[in-house]
C-alpha cells in the first residue's frame, strides 16, 4: 500500500533507509528541519543544512522513486538561542522558493523557555509573512502538556495563520484533544521509546476519528524505525480495520494537509503545459 | 469532544485472544523493573521523583476504569502554565519533578 511519512529526517538515515522504505511503498516524505545532536557553531551551517535538506536529499530519495519534500525552521532544540535564531531566520527566507519547500517547520518549543517562546513567534511571523503552511513540533514527555497549551494560546492569539494550515506533531493522548478540538491537524509520531506505539496511535484513531489526523515515523538519529508507518498499517489490519481507513490515514490525510502548499504534487492532477492532464506521482513507481 | 468516531472491529474476547500474550509479558516486566529497585536497596531510588510519579501512575493503573493513559500522562506532566526564564538542560527526563516548585 502506498503511504506517506510526513516526519522523517532522512539526512540523518542511510541509504539503505531510502530503500527499505521505498520497499514498503513509501510514495513521499517530508524532512523537517531538525537539531543536529549538537549546537551548530554557527549561522553559517545552515547553509550548508538547507541545501542538503532542499538538493541533496531530493536525489538521495529519487534514486528509489521517493519523492523528497522539507520545512525550514531553526528547530526547537537551539530555540533558546535568541541571537542563532535571528540569524537563522534570516536566511530562510531566500530558500523559501526552492521546488521541495512546502513550509515553516518543525517550529515550536523544546523546554518551555521564554527564548524558545519569542522563537516561536519569530517563526509564525516568517510563516504569516510568506503565506506558509506550518509544521509545529511539541515538547516530550513533562513537558508536552504545558507545551501544547502554551503552542496552542499562542497561536489562538496570534490568528494570522487558519488552524487548518498548522499541523501540531507529537500529539499524545492527553493533547490530541485540545489539538484537534481546536481545528488544528494532529501528527502522531510512531518512536519506540519516548513517543507513541502503533497500538496506542489506533486507540486514539478510534477514539477522536480518522479526520485531520497524520501518523508519522519521525525516524532520526536516535533510536527509531523508518518503516514505522507501514508497520502501523500493519497493526491497523490486526485490529480490523479496513483498508479503506488506513489508506485514510496514511496517504490521502497527508494529501489533504501537504496540498495546501502548490509545491506538493502527490496525488493530484496537474496540468502539463498543453492542455492534458498529467499525474504527477514520482518516477520509476 | 471524545467520540467513538472509528470502532474497534475486535470484540472484547477477540482483543484478549491477540493481545493477551504481549500484554502480560509487559506486566512481567513492569514488575521485574520494581523488583530490581527493591533488590538495589537504594534509599535514594525511593526518594526520586521520577520514580514517586511512577508509583502514582501504577496507584491510577490500578484504580478504576476510565481514560488510563490520558491520567497517568498527566501524573507525569509539568502542571505550571508559565515559561521558565532559562534553559536548565536540553532534553526531557521524563516525569516533572515536584520539588522545584516547591512541592506544588
Amino acid at each position: 500500500m502506498e503511504y506517506i511519512d510526513l516526519h522523517a529526517h532522512m539526512a540523518s538515515r542511510t541509504t539503505d533507509d531510502y530503500e527499505q522504505m521505498a520497499l514498503t511503498g513509501c510514495v513521499a516524505l517530508t524532512d523537517p528541519a531538525f537539531w543536529a545532536g549538537f549546537d551548530r557553531a554557527s549561522a553559517d551551517s545552515f547553509d550548508d543544512y538547507f541545501h542538503q535538506l532542499t538538493e541533496v536529499e531530493p536525489k538521495r530519495a529519487a534514486r528509489v522513486g521517493i519523492r523528497h519534500y522539507t520545512w525550514l525552521c531553526l528547530n526547537p532544540k537551539e530555540a533558546d538561542n535568541r541571537a542563532l535564531a535571528r540569524a537563522v531566520l534570516e536566511k530562510i527566507p531566500k530558500y523559501l522558493d526552492r521546488a521541495n519547500v512546502l513550509g515553516i517547520g518543525e517550529i515550536g518549543l523544546n523546554r518551555i523557555t521564554r527564548n524558545e517562546v519569542a522563537t516561536f513567534q519569530d517563526h509564525l511571523d516568517l510563516a504569516a509573512a510568506h503565506r506558509q503552511i506550518v509544521l509545529i513540533h511539541t515538547p516530550h514527555l513533562e513537558d508536552k502538556y504545558k507545551g501544547t497549551r502554551l503552542i496552542v494560546e499562542t497561536l489562538q492569539r496570534d490568528g494570522r495563520i487558519d488552524p487548518g494550515r498548522i499541523l501540531i506533531d507529537h500529539a499524545e493522548e492527553h493533547t490530541i484533544g485540545i489539538i484537534l478540538g481546536n481545528g488544528f491537524w494532529a501528527g502522531i509520531t510512531l518512536y519506540p521509546q519516548t513517543k507513541v506505539s502503533p497500538q496506542r496511535a489506533i486507540d486514539m484513531i478510534e477514539r477522536f476519528g480518522p479526520d485531520r489526523i497524520c501518523v508519522s515515523s519521525a525516524c532520526d538519529w536516535g533510536p527509531s524505525l523508518p518503516i514505522a508507518v507501514p508497520r502501523f498499517a500493519l497493526e491497523m489490519r490486526r485490529r480490523g480495520h479496513d483498508e479503506k481507513w488506513i489508506r485514510k490515514i496514511i496517504y490521502e490525510n497527508p494529501i489533504t494537509f501537504l496540498s495546501q502548499s502548490p509545491r506538493f504534487l502527490i496525488g493530484q492532477k496537474m496540468n502539463d503545459g498543453n492542455g492534458r492532464k498529467a499525474q504527477s506521482a514520482p518516477s520509476g513507481r | 469532544m471524545e467520540r467513538d468516531f472509528l470502532a474497534c472491529p475486535l470484540t472484547g474476547t477477540r482483543l484478549i485472544d491477540e493481545y493477551f500474550i504481549e500484554n502480560r509479558t509487559r506486566l512481567l516486566d513492569l514488575a521485574a523493573f520494581l523488583d530490581r529497585l527493591d533488590r538495589a536497596a537504594d534509599p535514594a531510588a525511593d526518594a526520586d521523583f521520577r520514580m514517586q510519579a511512577f508509583r502514582e501512575g501504577l496507584r491510577v493503573l490500578c484504580g478504576s476504569s476510565g481514560p488510563r493513559v490520558e491520567r497517568i500522562q498527566r501524573v507525569f506532566s509539568d502542571p505550571t502554565t508559565e515559561p521558565a526564564d532559562g534553559l536548565d538542560q536540553k532534553s526531557a527526563c521524563g516525569a516533572y519533578d515536584h520539588s522545584k516548585a516547591g512541592g506544588a
